[in-house]
């Protein structure tokens, strides 16, 4: 029953949110439209001009996802395109998102078990992050090439890439995070480096884990996008919204109605770490009074 | 009667002997730390020692010394005849903290039963110990909560339970009781002596609380400031305690001289 009346509170929050972000659009391009483009009562310039290729209208957009589009040799409503295309990106994305948390796990453990890893190891996995990922693309993928990797493959790795990086930090945090007297406690106990890892430092590390697990799913669907985009596949969200791009002049809602489908991709990954979350965290707050 | 245990004759062999035991942290450094030096010690089985002394006088670094959670610089520390690391690794020691330390993500129950767990107990055996545990700290209601949901005397029983789960030999108590309220501790150091009369362990305690120590001890051993040294020992006799023996004049009167020992430590007597 609380769970019910929770998930509506959370469903209405969606709505009035989506409903505000299409209020101040269409606000936005009333308010333009009435000024012919200027802040009201002065002369100055709005930032961005209003006009329907520009600002093409909420309503608009959200028809063109029941539009019917070219897909190879059908023809199929936009919404349904996009989905097809979200289940391909969403496979790279999940691949990429997994080989992340377990590569980055397995740093964190690395750099916790030995300092000398941690001394050597965080200072690169730091700069790996400044490499832009344009430019290290086309070599994964050139690479991957070489090897007879599958494409998807080649993108799920630069996907990864980007998920590694949150997911080794946070995780080297929650490691030890872990309570001095925590750690002597299963030091009296005689417990081996293994069982502390375990039974402690890995349950003490979700905390700070989940967080970024959040920030790498989404990561991990940028990657993928960025990925398709930048080595040129056949399929995938990035490839619809390439193309939509280049059509940008002639039918604009495309370009944002696939922008829409990238959003929900993004937003259904992050819902999944959340319920997982949800699921493995044990939330226990409160305080019970002392019984005497 | 429980002080009697200690007196148990010359033929018991005392269950912790410190000799000659001397701890530098930093060794070498610039921020090298005498911490204690000169400590010779013997406790014997079934004896309630508290260590009490001016903060920083290196009280819990002789407990952990003596739990193996650090190792001397120089002398030895034996267990039961043999090394504390050896005494640790048989898992002879029950550790409890100024804070509960439970794990967070376990269950009351759960927590009790870590230290068995890590035995490789069965899940009925230690379900059922759990339970009993709960019995002996006064939580019979609680193995299904988790720790946030219980207060803080009410956390430190369980930690209280968790170290005694296994019944080991040795029980070693860094200020257990210093984050609760009055109230509460007096109740707790009933519940503790309790315990220790049904368990018969042996118990190691630091406090700096003059009355704790003379409440709850058969031998108060009073250290000195950095470095801490053994200044004197104060033999404690009150007998089996209950709420009255706090306004008993002996037990006044072992507070006081507790009190001058430790005055006059810290006037460098």
């Amino acid at each position: 029953m609380m769970r019910w009346g929770r998930m509506l509170r959370v469903a209405a929050t969606v709505l009035v949110a989506v409903g505000l972000l299409i209020g101040v659009w269409e606000g936005y391009k009333w308010m333009g439209g009435a000024t012919d483009g200027t802040w009201p009562g002065t002369s100055i310039d709005l930032p961005t001009s209003t006009d329907d290729l520009t600002m093409p209208h909420a309503a608009d957009i959200v028809g063109e996802l029941f539009e019917e589009v070219r897909d190879g040799r059908n023809r199929l409503p936009m919404a349904v395109f996009l989905l097809k295309k979200a289940w391909f990106t969403l496979q790279e994305a999940a691949i990429g998102f997994s080989l992340g948390l377990a590569i980055g796990l397995g740093l964190a453990v690395l750099m916790l078990r030995w300092r000398v890893a941690e001394r050597g190891l965080l200072p690169w996995i730091n700069v790996s992050q400044t490499v832009p990922l344009i430019a290290l693309a086309p070599i994964i993928v050139t690479w991957g090439r070489q090897q007879d990797l599958p494409d998807l493959l080649s993108i799920s790795l630069i996907a990864t890439y980007l998920t590694f990086f949150p997911v080794a930090v946070s995780a080297l945090r929650g490691l030890q995070s872990p309570d001095p007297t925590h750690v002597e406690l299963m030091r009296s106990y005689a417990a081996p480096w293994r069982t502390t890892l375990f039974k402690l430092r890995l349950p003490a590390a979700r905390v700070y884990l989940f967080p970024a697990l959040k920030i790498a799913s989404t990561l991990s669907v940028v990657g993928a996008i960025v990925g398709e985009i930048s080595i040129g596949t056949k399929t995938g969200l990035g490839r619809a919204i390439l193309e939509f791009a280049q059509r940008y002049a002639v039918s604009p809602e495309r370009l944002y109605a696939s922008v829409v489908g990238a959003a929900v991709l993004g937003l259904t990954v992050f819902g999944l770490v959340a319920l997982a979350e949800r699921l493995t965290v044990t939330r226990t707050h409160g305080t019970v009074e002392e019984a005497r | 009667m429980t002080h009697d245990r200690r007196t148990g004759g010359a033929s018991t062999a005392p269950a912790i002997v410190v000799e000659g035991v001397e701890k530098i942290f930093n060794a070498g450094s610039a921020d090298e730390v005498l911490a204690v030096e000169g400590i010779n010690l013997a406790i014997q089985p079934g004896e309630f020692v508290s260590l009490i002394g001016p903060s920083g006088c290196g009280k819990s670094t002789l407990l952990r010394l003596v739990g193996d959670l650090l190792a001397p610089t120089r002398g030895t520390v034996s267990v039961f005849g043999k090394s504390a690391h050896q005494a640790r690794l048989d898992q002879d020691y029950g550790m409890v903290f100024q804070h509960a330390g439970l794990f967070d993500w376990r269950r009351v129950a759960a927590n009790i039963e870590l230290p068995l767990e890590l035995r490789g107990w069965s899940k009925a055996d230690r379900t059922e110990r759990s339970a009993q545990m709960l019995d002996l700290v006064k939580l019979p209601d609680f193995g299904r909560h988790y720790p946030r949901q219980l207060s803080g005397g009410m956390q430190q029983r369980v930690a209280i339970a968790r170290a005694l789960s296994f019944e080991p030999r040795l029980l070693l108590m860094d200020e257990p009781f210093g984050a609760l309220d009055e109230m509460t501790r007096e109740h707790m150091q009933l519940e503790l002596l309790r315990i220790w009369r049904e368990t018969g362990t042996t118990v190691v305690f630091v406090t700096h609380s003059i009355s704790e120590s003379a409440f709850l001890s058969n031998r108060v051993v009073v250290l000195s400031p950095r470095p801490g040294r053994i200044h004197s020992v104060v033999e404690v006799d009150l007998g089996d305690r209950d709420d009255d023996t706090r306004e008993d004049p002996e037990y006044f009167a072992k507070e006081t001289e507790i009190r001058e020992t430790l005055r006059a430590v810290e006037d460098g007597a």
